[in-house]
């Protein structure tokens, strides 16, 4: 694996979110009914980084939920590894709220497919919209994001590695280059 | 990491890190029990058909259930109302079974090793549902999270499994699922409901049960099985329960906190009173929930394998 640009430093980081968190509250027009759920494993601690920053901002006392896709992946008969399955922890009601969904790279959209049906199968939100990190093309599926930390043109060889603190032991978002299997 | 076999045959050998893996992957099981769909695609396509040779009404429901709730297509097979009246032999009724192309097998038999047996003749996963007086894995997995779940641990505690441990499936596969897990395993009951040899599996054997109550952590009490000629082993079951009923006098002298499981159904007033089977301490209903859990983890487990 190497690494071929840094995308985004620690700084460059905590700005984003700060953006980002200031995004969601302008669309959401303040925080009233918002909630955020954020996708292992990444995705959580964004998530977690995010709600504690709108939660600064406005002064508002919201508490981020945990989503575990595994369930719903589409890839279990083609994958060769079996996918360790983890715990979903949203401890509120999602129905009737707006809720912005965090994960750290929009790649092909199939984890967000998976992600929005198993929201589906907990209740009935009166909006979902995406919040990523990176937005690095090659969708397979008809999915958009609404509030992007950094639009990243990349081609299939390279990957987008996010770091944060809480798993890596650092913040930063590289690009990398990875053999393509043939 | 998968588990290292892709049959669940009884926990005896059984790798504590597959025991592990059973237990973690089924809180995010317990977790979809709670959601208003608790339904999860995961097994989608795949065929899994019930063989019960023997009655049952929790595990069957409970094996059906965890199914369903994986998006499983199932079939139940039941002997009162097939072709085995007719007198076709199993291995016959497995072929046929199988040729209609299925991915799991739960069975269910009065013979001990015949879970063992279809592992031979089928190329599906084999997941035993009860064997004779053998094995009953997946409750033995389900006591194991409920204890979990109440005391946040295994590893040390003291539990006592009380009643008929030689006619019991139920207890030959808690000892070896508990020893693996690092419990102190003991049995209590009339000499004549103890196996010979027992004490060579590791396990302390009491046949006073006050003094079981005063030195375990958990009680598993066991269900007096008439049907399998407890009658011959205990002189009226009125006696059985002056001697080793678990009554609240008796949990009440050693004033402590005990978890009583029981793996169903009752009998009330025999082997546990109402008053013991309904109050504080049992966790009876949530080992009949933690069983669809359980079940569900064993069935994606395996179901997923490569």
């Amino acid at each position: 694996m190497e690494i071929k640009a840094t995308i985004i430093d620690a700084e460059g980081l905590k700005r984003t979110i700060t953006r980002l968190s200031h995004e969601i509250i302008e669309s959401n027009k303040g925080t009233e009914n918002l909630v955020l759920i954020g996708m292992r494993t990444r995705g959580e601690y964004l998530c977690n980084r995010i709600t504690a920053k709108i939660n600064e901002i406005d002064n508002s006392n919201i508490i981020p939920g945990v989503l575990d896709v595994t369930l719903y992946r589409d890839d279990f008969r083609t994958r060769l590894k079996q996918p360790e399955v983890s715990v979903t922890n949203i401890t509120f009601d999602i129905n009737e709220k707006n809720l912005v969904l965090v994960d750290d790279v929009l790649y092909t959209g199939r984890t967000v497919r998976a992600a929005l049906d198993a929201l589906m199968d907990m209740g009935r939100p009166s909006s979902i919209r995406l919040c990523v990190l990176v937005d690095r093309g090659h969708r397979e599926l008809p999915i958009k994001a609404d509030f992007i930390g950094k639009n990243i043109p990349t081609s299939i060889d390279e990957e987008v590695k996010v770091k944060l603190k809480e798993e890596d032991g650092e913040d930063a978002v590289y690009l990398v280059n990875v053999p393509s299997i043939k | 990491m998968p588990l290292s076999s892709r049959h669940l045959l009884g926990l005896n050998g059984v790798p504590r890190e597959d025991i592990e893996l059973i237990l973690d992957t089924a809180i995010t099981f317990r977790e979809v029990l709670d959601r208003p769909i608790k339904k999860v695609p995961t097994l989608q396509g795949k065929t899994i058909v019930n063989l019960f040779y023997e009655n049952s009404t929790r595990t069957r429901i409970s094996f059906e259930l965890a199914q369903k709730r994986l998006s499983a297509d199932t079939v139940n097979f039941s002997t009162s109302t097939s072709s085995t009246k007719k007198g076709e032999t199993f291995k016959d009724t497995v072929r046929n079974i199988e040729a209609m192309k299925l991915d799991m097998i739960v069975v269910r038999h009065e013979s001990a090793g015949v879970p063992l047996y279809l592992t031979k003749i089928s190329n599906a996963n084999i997941i035993n549902a009860g064997d004779g007086l053998h094995e009953h894995p997946t409750q033995a997995l389900l006591d194991m999270y409920s204890i979990k779940e109440r005391l946040g641990k295994i590893e040390g505690l003291k539990v006592c499994i009380v009643g008929d441990v030689a006619h019991s499936r139920v207890a030959l596969s808690n000892i070896f699922g508990l020893k693996t897990m690092g419990a102190q395993v003991s049995v209590c009951g009339p000499a004549t409901m103890m196996p010979l040899g027992i004490e060579k599996l590791g396990v302390k054997v009491y046949h006073d049960i006050n003094k079981a109550i005063a030195e375990n952590d958990v009680l598993n009490v066991l269900r007096i099985q008439l049907e399998r000629n407890a009658g011959s082993t205990i002189p009226s079951t009125r006696e059985y329960h002056n001697y080793y009923g678990i009554t609240a006098e008796r949990i009440a002298n050693y004033n402590k906190e005990i978890v009583i499981l029981h793996p169903g159904p009752i009998n009330r007033g025999v082997e546990i009173t109402s008053e013991v089977a309904d109050g504080p301490y049992q966790v009876i209903l949530d080992q009949v929930t933690n069983g669809v859990a359980i079940r569900m983890a064993v069935l994606y487990l395996l179901g997923t394998m490569h």
